[in-house]
């Protein structure tokens, strides 16, 4: 399965989960607050954060930040429209800082262990009847039905290919949710068959 | 039980599926994803709470890294960036869409259409307008003002979930666990 997790082992990989993301908590209330010079700190120690794992990491790292570009572009051409293009950078370095250090933990972080991470803090909601084991399970089952669904678009726009010779588009996508939705209930039928969710 | 589980997690997938459609970008610039067409399926076809639990496993994954987002988009730093509104407001879309069509008995195709308009663009503008005013730090209504290309997409999205309600009402009568 493809991840956003970074290929190439860093220091931060090593660390528990959990303790990077209290940091995030603790590092998005605090950059949040901050005013004037306090943002090109954080920004910077951001920066160097990335850069100390290495080029190829933080090459990745600002790859990740494109999507960001649009907002940046707009908050810069509104501000030079109000006739202050300097207000800007607040808004763009918190942005970058918050984002950024998020970003950095994606990348450190393998999918498995935030899987596990969950189903221990959803440990407490046995008491309302919902047992941890769903959390993996739905989890499982999403990850599975999307190449299932892909399979039966295929198989769909194959059909349709045969008989026509326009292109299939939007018309298959109600027979593919249709196919998908029979699917979903052989999967619930095969659980229970096999001793319940639960 | 477990047919509730399959269709919420068949439901979360459906959403990962949409972002895989090309986006359409608008001359403004704004991307058109058929992603919040999922969103709103979510609660017209799988009722409140399971819509809700539909969303909020997809959000969950998002977070925890997987780039399921249109554009191939992923990880917790799209939870403090401009779009935090939207995917926070994401699941309680579902569960007001869900609400309206379980609650009002018009004909399920209309009942639809207004459930994905009251949640798919009331509730998710709702979350997503504030959440663009902070991180943008512009006031609301400059906000307000973001969002406006939006709309157009969303209410043929809205159409669309309503024709799809209605056929997956007819096909497969079962299904439809919003009135279930």
């Amino acid at each position: 399965m493809l991840t956003l997790t970074s290929p190439f082992r860093t220091w931060a990989h090593g660390v528990p989960a959990w303790v990077k993301l209290a940091v995030l908590c603790l590092w998005t209330a605090l950059v949040l607050q901050a005013q004037g010079p306090w943002l090109w700190v954080a920004m910077l120690a951001v920066a160097a954060l990335v850069a100390s794992a290495g080029s190829t990491f933080a090459l990745d790292w600002a790859r990740m930040l494109q999507p960001l570009w649009p907002f940046v572009l707009l908050v810069a051409l509104w501000q030079v429209w109000l006739g202050a293009p300097f207000g800007a950078l607040p808004v763009i370095l918190r942005m970058g800082a918050v984002v950024g250090l998020a970003n950095a933990v994606t990348m450190t972080t393998e999918l498995a262990e935030i899987i596990d991470l969950l189903t221990r803090l959803s440990r407490p909601l046995r008491r309302l009847g919902l047992s941890p084991r769903m959390l993996a399970l739905s989890v499982a089952l999403m990850i599975r039905f999307i190449p299932v669904m892909l399979l039966r678009h295929g198989q769909i726009a194959e059909g349709w290919r045969a008989r026509s010779p326009r292109r299939p588009g939007w018309r298959i996508l109600l027979p593919v949710l249709l196919a998908a939705l029979d699917d979903a209930d052989h999967v619930a039928e095969a659980l229970r068959a096999r001793g319940g969710a639960g | 039980m477990e047919r509730n589980l399959t269709h919420i997690a068949l439901f979360a997938a459906l959403i990962a599926l949409l972002g895989l459609i090309p986006k359409i970008d608008l001359i403004s610039g704004v991307p058109i994803t058929a992603q919040s067409l999922g969103i709103m399926l979510c609660g017209t076809v799988l009722g409140s709470w399971r819509g809700f639990l539909a969303v909020l496993l997809f959000d969950v994954l998002v977070a925890a890294g997987l780039p399921l987002l249109s554009g191939g988009r992923g990880g917790i730093g799209l939870f403090v960036g401009p779009s935090a509104g939207y995917l926070i407001g994401f699941p309680f879309a579902a569960f007001v869409a869900g609400l309206v069509v379980a609650t009002w008995r018009a004909p399920i195709g209309i009942a639809a259409f207004a459930g994905a308009i009251v949640g798919g663009i009331g509730i998710l503008y709702a979350f997503g307008i504030p959440g663009m005013a902070i991180t943008l730090g512009k006031s609301l209504p400059e906000a307000a003002l973001l969002a406006i290309p939006f709309l157009a997409g969303d209410l043929i999205k809205a159409v669309l979930a309503a024709l799809i309600t209605q056929t997956i009402a007819q096909a497969r009568p079962g299904a439809l666990l919003s009135r279930a």
